[in-house]
């Protein structure tokens, strides 16, 4: 390499003045991405609506049949313990089980279009989002049938609890689709991954099963708090405030990690994808 | 070789078909909207490194071909495209064409030189890529006109036009995956014509539709040119390098070969290609 190139080097720059995407079109590529996802899912399966609710409902009753009828587990309202465990848990693995594929995915957008790539993966997040709060009244319908209802708890407890849970897995989904690019067995990976965390996360038993000693150690699993504090609010009516915060304390460790990850890799997306 | 580009820039301008609003940018028109300076582009390989499972087991060997394995797409590319010109480029398969309307696009980054774009530039998208299957065509109008930069907003006011100019009639609601293939290349370059950019990168879209349609689009194309748009046209086509560019750049084994005059570029390459045509003989005012 000569003097003049590395010299070079040093000037290597874009610059694109007058770039004529700004906000408004930035919210309008999420709207209309989404929108493609619903229509897709609804247009065609006029009971696209059941089909999302469909999967957490199923495993719900497989595990009821496995462990309360076959196994004989004897945990008062075993069948609502599965489902607010279930849904909580189902919409957290949905975002953070497909994140690997988000931009691989949409590979002809990334080389073309010029846009901030993170739209893709909050998009996705987004329609998972949605998928969870239609289920919410299946949810309520199950309390209600074992006579718990909404308190005013839920009034605050619902838009943070969802706020901390997107965050937390779209913060996960960012980093873990940026990563996926340069490693493409991330995949394999994360499935794995969220097999172990499933059975780590008290997502089938209540916390309150967990021997003592071992209890302190949900705090390791950054799903654990979580799906623990949506069941206090969904059973007892209650948000526990030390659940919420070691939630929000990891929802923000993943955005920043997350972010940090994509912003150092997401200008070579377009060129390895 | 940037010092030939600009004089015949000259040359070409202050030809008669300058309009009243060409000669109100006159003054700037020495400021180049597209410069690139001494570009250099090479993608890394990554070999070795596509899973965790070899860039652990295989960690030396996997980062020295992360140093050194790279494919040079472009080597030392300089010129510069000025505000209302139609800039064609040719070159081989595998030549560094659509790396370079990558760069203008924004969506690459140089590794060496600069690359300065000072208008607004419409993506790259081919034609119809970026559509869904199932969706109708009016939706693929609204998800393929914001991609390509424009406002849900303005995809309204414009949807009736957008739809008129590609005459596709009632199959616009109807999902694009019963389209015939030419049909999805009407809707798709209804959007583009439609856009409203200053700087229009177009890549292999020429020779789609029936020949009709081709007139329509050669003559919207025109219209761009009169209105002042900027174009970047990245084609097979000489007979559509010939007819619609004002110059014309032949990059060559990831290097720029000729820069010029469309006639003795496409002349040029085809004499390269093993194909010499009788360009020759074409009179360019007559065209």
């Amino acid at each position: 390499m000569s003097v003049g190139q590395r010299v070079a080097r040093k000037v290597s720059r874009v610059s694109h003045v007058g770039s004529h995407r700004n906000f408004e079109n930035h919210r309008d590529i999420l709207i209309v991405l989404l929108q493609k996802e619903l229509k897709v899912r609804y247009n065609n399966k006029g009971l696209g609506f059941l089909w999302s609710i469909a999967n957490p409902l199923a495993s719900a009753l497989v595990y009821l049949v496995a462990f309360q009828i076959l196994m004989r587990i004897r945990i008062p309202d075993y069948i609502l313990i599965l489902i607010t465990g279930t849904f909580t848990w189902q919409w957290f693995t949905n975002v953070v089980g497909s994140s690997p594929n988000a931009f691989v995915g949409n590979a002809s957008l990334i080389k073309k279009v010029s846009f901030p790539r993170n739209i893709v993966l909050l998009c996705m997040s987004c329609n998972h989002l949605i998928h969870f709060l239609m289920s919410v009244p299946v949810i309520m319908l199950f309390l209600a049938i074992h006579g718990r209802y909404p308190t005013l708890a839920w009034i605050y407890g619902m838009p943070l609890l969802i706020a901390v849970h997107f965050t937390m897995a779209y913060g996960l989904a960012l980093g873990l689709a940026s990563i996926n690019l340069f490693f493409r067995d991330m995949e394999r990976l994360v499935g794995i991954i969220l097999n172990f965390a499933f059975y780590l996360t008290p997502v089938l038993y209540p916390v309150e099963t967990i021997p003592p000693k071992l209890q302190h150690f949900i705090f390791f699993n950054p799903a654990a708090p979580l799906i623990a504090a949506w069941r206090d609010l969904f059973m007892e009516g209650r948000l526990d405030w030390l659940y919420l915060a070691v939630s929000a304390g990891y929802a923000a460790l993943f955005y920043l990690l997350g972010t940090s990850i994509y912003k150092r890799l997401s200008w070579k997306f377009a060129e390895v994808i | 070789m940037n010092s030939e580009v600009r004089s015949d820039l000259g040359s070409d301008m202050s030809s008669d078909r300058m309009s009243d609003r060409d000669r109100d940018r006159d003054r700037d028109m020495r400021e180049p909207v597209i410069s690139f300076q001494n570009v250099y582009k090479s993608y890394p390989l990554y070999g070795h490194i596509r899973g965790i499972k070899n860039f652990l087991f295989d960690f030396p060997r996997s980062l020295k071909s992360m140093k050194d394995e790279s494919f040079e797409a472009l080597q030392d590319i300089s010129f510069e495209v000025y505000e209302g010109e139609n800039f064609g480029i040719i070159g081989h398969n595998g030549a560094g064409k659509s790396t370079t309307l990558g760069l203008i696009a924004g969506v690459l980054r140089p590794n060496r030189g600069i690359v300065e774009v000072r208008r607004r530039v419409s993506p790259l998208l081919s034609l119809g890529a970026g559509f869904h299957p199932e969706l109708t065509g009016r939706e693929n109008i609204e998800l393929n006109g914001v991609l390509m930069g424009l406002t849900r907003r303005e995809i309204r006011l414009k949807m009736d036009e957008i739809i008129e100019f590609s005459e596709i009639g009632d199959f616009i609601n109807r999902p694009v995956r019963v389209y015939s293939s030419g049909m999805m290349a009407r809707i798709g370059f209804s959007v583009v014509a439609h856009l409203d950019p200053e700087i229009l990168l177009i890549d292999e879209v020429l020779g789609v539709g029936d020949i009709r349609f081709q007139k329509k689009c050669l003559d919207k194309m025109m219209t761009f040119k009169e209105s002042g748009v900027t174009m970047l046209l990245v084609t097979h086509s000489v007979a559509s390098i010939v007819n619609i560019c004002d110059r014309a750049l032949w990059i060559e084994d990831h290097r720029v070969q000729m820069a010029g005059d469309p006639i003795e570029v496409v002349d040029a390459y085809c004499n390269a290609a093993g194909l010499p045509m009788n360009f020759g003989a074409i009179n360019k005012a007559a065209l």
